[in-house]
């Protein structure tokens, strides 16, 4: 009923809520009061000005790197979909605000409110100087800004970003990437003036300047320039010197956009913010004020994590209970142009522990109070990998000698209980071991149970060590008889050519091995090419999935799935595939990745299943293994009028290349015709999706039980290009990950994640392609039909019985019954239709 | 009044025909065994059916050791059984039927309870 109604409370007693702003803070705030809003008592109204719903303004750069709307996109999918508690206005900015009625007023539309929350932004500024609004000249905001931005910059040569700031410097990498020689101009006299110190703003005017930017600072534009066609030319400077230039991005600061409140009389700040008190209530009462659009105590955040805590404050106050807005942490930690830089706490103390290496580009400052008890805060350039622990120290003892943390983040000693961990979430250390005493063993389960390291993600290696520390040992061993991990066996058994599980348990583990460790072993022998699944020992590692080539079932039966590379299947075959079920009487059904599964074979009816579909041309689908699965597909060009590639040709050849492959979990993939994605590829372990001029290609996805898109991980590739990314992906996965990890999981728990994972297969930093490419060739090279094979032998055929002792006997325990027309388990629930939609067993409905 | 019960010894299959670590599922009247034969040459037979999914496939189920017990893994739920007992090792509540097995001139017998 809650899923139906968005909760218990009866429509017309709701209050109703009206959201202006669909931001980061705006979102979030509709997400923190939709949680703990379970009776529903508030109808919410969001309205958007962007046509987008809430994306990452932090992470936009990413978009040059080549992230997708979607995939900046902060809207959980199905958020405003199936919740009936919240309506979604896109492209309905408000207008005006009429508080006398309570009523909110779009270009269209008026929405009453008992409640209002502005959650407008800011908007960029850019300074009055003549030629500003020239054609060339941008703001960088939204995603509507960065596609224009692109679009003009093709062909252009030289750009300049007014700002020296984070953002600014976000938008020079911006303009590097997009191909120009870039200038970055900064009115004071260092960079990023409001983060860093005199000797922190030099040091990363090294950096910067290494990677041929050019920067000026204490310059003061006096106006822009036009072209003879009217469009940027050139900037001049307060000092009389001038550089010529094709583009200009202003990224000179925000400003709140106040504008509503200001028309409708509420109060706002000196130098602009609608004004609120703790509870972020604005001078009318039923208005309250969120994010970079609010001032608190005279001071407007233009950072995201105080637009959080503002969020959730009013999210508890409209749901009566206490909260205050008390101050917000405005630490920064991000990667400008390569380069680490990081604040946080207040960096300007009694006493300064200061260390400068010129060499390899690092300056950090600790600010201490006058006794060295006490950190206040910091400034970190060129290395912030000790930002996690040094943040969650302010306000504490410093944790250790600077010295000796700089460079490896490691800190002896250890943080209180009340530092925040993570301060996107506000997650303290107490926290996170409460978390961990309740059983949370590894960085996910923390990850899901405590939403830290969810955000910015910087306090992820805090967290492996608070793990270490509450003495939760991230044990590695596959079971009992291996203290060693999957990875460790798989370089054990390749490097010391073991080839039977006996010779390994003896040289590796102990005792005779378990349902744990034979499989993946198994798993290990065949990724090495060591014959056939069923041979010798081998054998008796299987579960019964890889030892009867088929898929138990609940009764003890099993299912067959015949390999349809691609889903593409000629009449003939699916006509022996009807046949064949039919003579067997077999359940039959499509599978979501376009083939079909034939349920119901007892374990010596499948030999003469297989007899008739090899004869007709099948082999293995090893819908049984923990191998390789599909390769989904559209129909692409051959047949779509909107296709761009041969998603079918392309998906079959990668399923032939990759089919018989084993691998600690089962691997599946997909290939999309054009980005309209039908083959649904991102929700794949490896997706590819055609472009214009290649492939996409993206690792990691799945379905399942926690669903995740796979992430991009290389755009614009050619065939040939986009095979070898795949073998190496598969080999790098199938000898580090661990027993029964998916892809997902493998590369969200690798040190360095996707980035890491890049330069493996890309940039080759470990040296190791040349060795994945062989393994890869080998298993191309070496592949053989396991149902073809066992066939004919007859040893392996002679398990298929079963009776030992009366071969010709089926099971006497397995017994069908007739539902719709075909076979399936006895006492086996199923649906019966209905108002009521309960279960029964069949025999119930038979009744 | 008491059912006598006597032993009776059937056959079931050859020595041989028994690949060390893995099972087989032999039908004794209406009775499923699963019999097993261990890396040390024993031969242990135990009942077919999984109580946790009322299956008849023990006999299917991985073979392996945990500390010095020799087990059988369900393959349906994974729950471990040990052989020699039929005791369930990872819930001691429930346990499967053992049958004594003899092995004489490479015949494999189970021993199954005749109602007379």
């Amino acid at each position: 009923m809650t899923r139906l109604s968005g909760g218990t409370t009866p429509w017309n007693a709701r209050r109703k809520l009206v959201v202006i702003g669909n931001g980061m803070v705006g979102q979030r705030f509709v997400e923190a009061l939709r949680a703990r809003d379970e009776a529903g008592q508030w109808q919410v109204t969001v309205l958007a000005e962007e046509q987008r719903p809430a994306y990452d303004r932090v992470g936009l750069s990413a978009f040059f790197s080549g992230a997708t709307p979607e995939e900046l996109s902060l809207v959980p999918e199905g958020f405003y979909d199936h919740d009936p508690a919240i309506t979604l206005r896109l492209g309905a900015p408000a207008v005006s605000i009429d508080r006398e009625r309570r009523v909110v007023r779009t270009a269209t539309e008026e929405h009453p409110y008992d409640a209002l929350v502005l959650a407008t932004g800011s908007y960029a500024f850019v300074p009055p100087v003549p030629g500003h609004d020239l054609p060339g000249t941008f703001v960088y905001r939204t995603i509507d800004d960065l596609v224009a931005l692109r679009e003009h910059c093709a062909g252009r040569q030289v750009g300049a970003v007014v700002g020296g700031g984070l953002l600014g410097l976000e938008a020079a990498n911006a303009l590097c990437l997009l191909g120009l020689r870039t200038h970055v101009v900064e009115f004071a006299p260092r960079l990023m003036a409001v983060q860093l110190d005199e000797a922190g703003g030099a040091m990363l005017r090294r950096h910067v300047e290494a990677l041929d930017l050019t920067v000026h600072t204490d310059a003061r534009t006096e106006r822009i320039q036009p072209r003879p066609d009217g469009s940027v030319g050139s900037m001049a400077f307060a000092d009389g010197s001038s550089i010529d230039v094709d583009v200009v991005v202003f990224a000179a600061g925000v400003r709140a956009r106040d504008e509503l409140a200001r028309d409708c009389g509420l109060e706002v700040g000196e130098r602009g913010g609608v004004v609120v008190d703790e509870s972020c209530r604005t001078s009318d009462e039923a208005i309250y004020a969120i994010g970079e659009c609010a001032c608190i105590d005279g001071r407007v955040y233009g950072l995201v994590a105080p637009g959080y805590s503002m969020a959730e404050v009013v999210a508890q106050r409209l749901l009566d209970s206490p909260a205050a807005f008390t101050g917000a942490d405005t630490s920064t930690k991000l990667k400008l142009l390569g380069v680490d830089v990081a604040s946080f706490g207040n960096p300007s103390g009694e006493l300064d522990v200061v260390y400068s290496d010129p060499v390899h580009g690092i300056y950090a400052k600790l600010a201490l109070t006058d006794d060295a008890q006490t950190l206040l805060g910091g400034i970190l350039v060129g290395d912030a990998s000790a930002y996690a622990t040094l943040r969650a120290s302010v306000n504490g003892p410093l944790p250790g000698k600077l010295a000796d943390f700089l460079g490896s983040g490691e800190i002896q000693g250890t943080l209180p209980g009340t530092a925040q961990v993570c301060s996107c979430h506000a997650v303290t250390k107490d926290d996170i071991l409460t978390a961990i005493g309740e059983g949370c063993a590894d960085v996910p389960t923390i990850k899901t149970c405590t939403k830290a390291g969810t955000g910015c993600g910087s306090c992820v290696p805090l967290l492996k060590t608070l793990l270490a520390e509450a003495g939760v040992e991230q044990s590695k061993a596959v079971c009992e008889h291996f203290a060693n991990s999957r990875q460790e066996l798989f370089d054990l058994i390749r490097v010391r050519e073991l080839r039977t599980f006996s010779q390994i348990v003896t040289e590796l583990g102990t005792g005779r091995g378990c349902d744990l460790c034979k499989p993946a072993i198994a798993s290990i022998l065949a990724s090495l090419g060591n014959g056939h699944v069923l041979e010798g020992e081998q054998a008796t590692l299987q579960d019964t999935n890889d030892h009867f080539l088929a898929n138990l079932q609940r009764n003890g039966t099993y299912s067959v799935v015949p390999r349809i590379p691609g889903g593409e299947i000629t009449p003939e075959k699916l006509i022996v595939i009807g046949e064949v079920a039919r003579d067997f009487n077999l359940y039959t059904k499509i599978t979501g990745g376009q083939r079909i599964d034939l349920f119901g074979a007892r374990v010596e009816q499948l030999p003469l299943i297989w007899r008739r579909l090899v004869d007709a041309g099948f082999e293995s689908g090893h819908a049984y293994g923990k191998a390789l699965r599909t390769v989904k597909s559209c129909v692409g060009t051959t047949w779509c009028r909107y296709g761009v590639q041969d998603s079918v040709g392309l998906a079959i050849a990668l399923e032939l290349r990759y089919r018989g492959l084993r691998s600690p979990h089962k691997i599946k993939a997909a290939v999309s015709g054009c980005a309209r994605e039908c083959a649904e590829a991102r929700s794949k372990d490896v997706g590819v999706i055609a472009t214009e001029n290649g492939w996409n290609l993206f690792v990691g996805g799945n379905g399942g039980f926690r669903p995740r898109h796979a992430d991009l991980f290389a755009t614009d590739i050619d065939t040939d290009t986009l095979l070898r990314y795949i073998d190496r992906f598969l080999m790098f996965y199938i000898r580090t990950a661990d027993r029964l990890q998916r892809t997902a999981a493998w590369i969200e728990g690798m040190d360095g994640g996707l980035d890491y994972l890049r330069s493996v297969i890309v940039d080759d930093s470990l040296g190791i392609c040349a060795d994945l490419d062989a393994a890869m060739e080998r298993h191309v090279a070496t592949y053989a039909d396991e149902w073809r094979a066992t066939l004919e032998d007859p040893d392996k055929l002679r398990r298929f019985v079963s009776f030992v002792n009366a071969p010709g006997t089926p099971d006497p325990s397995i017994q069908f019954v007739t539902n719709r027309g075909q076979q399936i388990p006895a006492g086996a629930p199923v649906l019966v239709s209905g108002p009521t939609l309960s279960t029964r067993t069949q025999q119930e409905v038979d009744r | 009044m008491t059912a006598v019960l006597t032993q009776e010894w059937v056959t079931v299959c050859g020595y041989d025909d028994l690949l060390p670590e893995r099972g087989v599922a032999a039908l004794i009247g209406e009775v499923q065994v699963a019999v097993f034969r261990t890396h040390d040459g024993q031969v242990y037979a135990v009942g077919n059916h999984d109580p946790f999914s009322d299956a008849y496939v023990l006999s299917r189920g991985i073979v392996g050791s945990s500390g010095v017990t020799p087990t059988v893994a369900s393959p349906m739920f994974k729950q471990v059984f040990d052989l020699r007992t039929g005791q369930c090792v990872t819930d001691p509540g429930v346990s499967v039927p053992t049958y004594p097995v003899s092995c004489v001139d490479g015949v494999v017998r189970v021993g199954v309870e005749d109602r007379s």
